[in-house]
């Protein structure tokens, strides 16, 4: 196991993600920004999906028990081990008593950790994504140990890749969602016209938007959203649903992040800028 | 059977939204389900499809493969008019017990006043009635109930409370229902429920389907005390029959 010596600020399990409970009201939860994380289960020659540290800003500083590999991936955050600085996309051998320490975060917003072999937390309801009151906590606390199996013999296919970042990215792919076309010319103009940034309301459940458009009067009964759905409240502020975002609303869903989309903007942070971009087949 | 005319969009990449006409109706919530069940057997069998129905929508989700929109429609299309006469899986009407006394009822006396009656006769209005549920979601566990007695209806607090316990029964608009975990809400709460509506120890763990009926039980302190022991230690015995289809 590993053990967290300092939390950070926002440390949590996750993996692929939870399914096959939308209809109990339970979120998919999992890896907010999925091209990372999978990139670095995959170099590791793990699942894709197998659970990761997800770190948020301010990251752990972790104690090694067992010999395993580590890769990390995301947000570019300066990362030492046992004091040596290592880079990101490449794996790495760990000794029991190593230390990982993550300090200054550059750009991003969201760093993962994955293990030689995924972290062996219990699964519950189908998944290893800490999320409350599935779990018995959303995040890691200070002292937080963490279970995998160690393994002292691996040799990578391949150590180290070189990953296109998208983290400058800053235009938002998406489709036009269910109550689209309800949206009128002035709202329409503003949302594809505008740079939008990041309110301080964002977390694994939402991203609020600090510009507003115009509002609405549209009244809808409740229905499904996803991760990746812009709701327009009816005072004209926007919301985009991440992954622990709740599975019914009864706001206007008016755009649908992509998939890569939902990665990039799980990246931004307060006072970053995004824009949407109408996908075109 | 009614046959309705149905809008069926895309939403994003993975997933379709179906929807019936905008109105709550239990005719509509039945075709809903027994089309979701229907395709669910024949048509979506494959687990990584979801299916989320609620008020006049399904909503279908896979989890892994983008879908190709217009084929899928079509499908669709077919699949409605072919009709279908698989039954729908068991119904139920759960009943499930609230202390309604002011320890937990903490708006009741406000909420009273408000409709113009007395405490007792919310308690009774609330429990007489049989709920359905249109929808589960906002968190995991929470019920959307429609078919509040309109003499109940009062609009929700002015000003929302940071903290509403778990099992807090609550009145806004037309709506009444749980919260099953601590949470912010603007809701007037009127009693709360000894039952626990979500844990992630239960398979599944929240034992309500869209589609179930659920009715309130007044109970006292005592017996919400004993439900909450016999909660925890897992030998309380929900009190549910079977509606007929």
């Amino acid at each position: 196991m590993l053990r967290l010596l300092k939390a950070g600020f926002f440390t949590s399990v996750q993996d692929g993600g939870r399914f096959g409970l939308l209809n109990k009201g339970v979120p998919v939860s999992g890896f907010m920004d999925s091209f990372s994380a999978t990139k670095i289960n995959r170099l590791l020659e793990n699942e894709p999906n197998a659970a990761l540290i997800e770190v948020t800003m301010t990251g752990p500083t972790i104690e090694f028990e067992a010999p395993t590999y580590i890769c990390l991936g995301g947000a570019e955050i300066s990362v030492t081990l046992n004091n040596n600085p290592i880079q990101h996309y490449r794996v790495y051998r760990i000794e029991p008593g190593d230390i990982l320490s993550y300090g200054r975060l550059k750009k991003g917003f969201r760093n993962f950790l994955a293990i030689k072999g995924g972290f062996k937390t219990q699964s519950i309801l189908g998944s290893r994504s800490q999320y409350f009151p599935v779990t018995d906590n959303n995040c890691l606390q200070d002292r937080a140990e963490v279970p995998y199996e160690g393994i002292s013999e691996f040799e990578p296919k391949i150590s180290e890749i070189k990953v296109e970042s998208f983290l400058d990215e800053t235009s938002l792919e998406v489709f036009k969602g269910p109550e689209f076309n309800q949206l009128h010319d002035k709202q329409l103009e503003r949302l594809f016209a505008a740079e939008f940034r990041v309110a301080k309301e964002n977390n694994r459940m939402a991203y609020q938007l600090s510009e507003t458009i115009s509002g609405h009067r549209i009244s809808m009964l409740t229905s499904a959203t996803l991760p990746g759905t812009v709701q327009l409240t009816p005072s004209g502020r926007l919301i985009i649903l991440m992954k622990d975002g709740q599975t019914t609303g009864g706001y206007p869903r008016i755009l649908q992040l992509s998939d890569r989309s939902i990665s990039i903007l799980a990246q931004k942070k307060f006072g970053d800028a995004i824009s949407f971009k109408l996908f075109k087949p | 059977m009614s046959r309705y005319s149905l809008s069926i969009r895309p939403f994003g990449a993975h997933a379709v939204l179906v929807e019936w006409p905008p109105k709550v109706d239990e005719a509509i919530l039945d075709d809903i389900l027994q089309f979701t069940e229907h395709l669910r057997q024949h048509y979506l069998k494959d687990i990584n499809w979801e299916l989320v129905p609620s008020y006049n929508s399904i909503t279908l989700v896979h989890r892994k493969e983008m879908i190709d929109f217009e084929r899928f429609k079509a499908n669709m299309e077919g699949w409605y008019a072919e009709g279908y006469d698989s039954k729908t899986r068991e119904r139920y009407l759960w009943r499930l017990p609230v202390c309604y006394d002011l320890e937990f009822g903490i708006d009741l006396p406000e909420v009273a006043e408000k409709l113009g009656m007395s405490v007792d006769e919310v308690i009774q209005l609330h429990t007489t009635s049989r709920y359905t549920v249109y929808g589960i979601g906002f968190l995991p566990g929470f019920m959307y109930l429609g078919g509040l007695p309109s003499d109940l209806e009062i609009p929700r607090r002015s000003e929302p409370r940071l903290q509403v316990r778990q099992g807090a029964v609550g009145l806004a608009g037309k709506q009444t229902g749980i919260y099953p975990q601590e949470s912010p809400g603007g809701w007037n709460i009127i009693g709360n429920c000894s039952v626990s509506m979500f844990s992630s120890k239960n398979d599944p763990p929240c034992f309500v389907n869209v589609g179930d009926k659920v009715q309130f039980r007044a109970i006292e302190k005592a017996e919400y005390d004993l439900h909450k022991i016999e909660g925890e230690v897992g030998i309380y015995k929900l009190e549910k029959t079977v509606l007929d289809a």
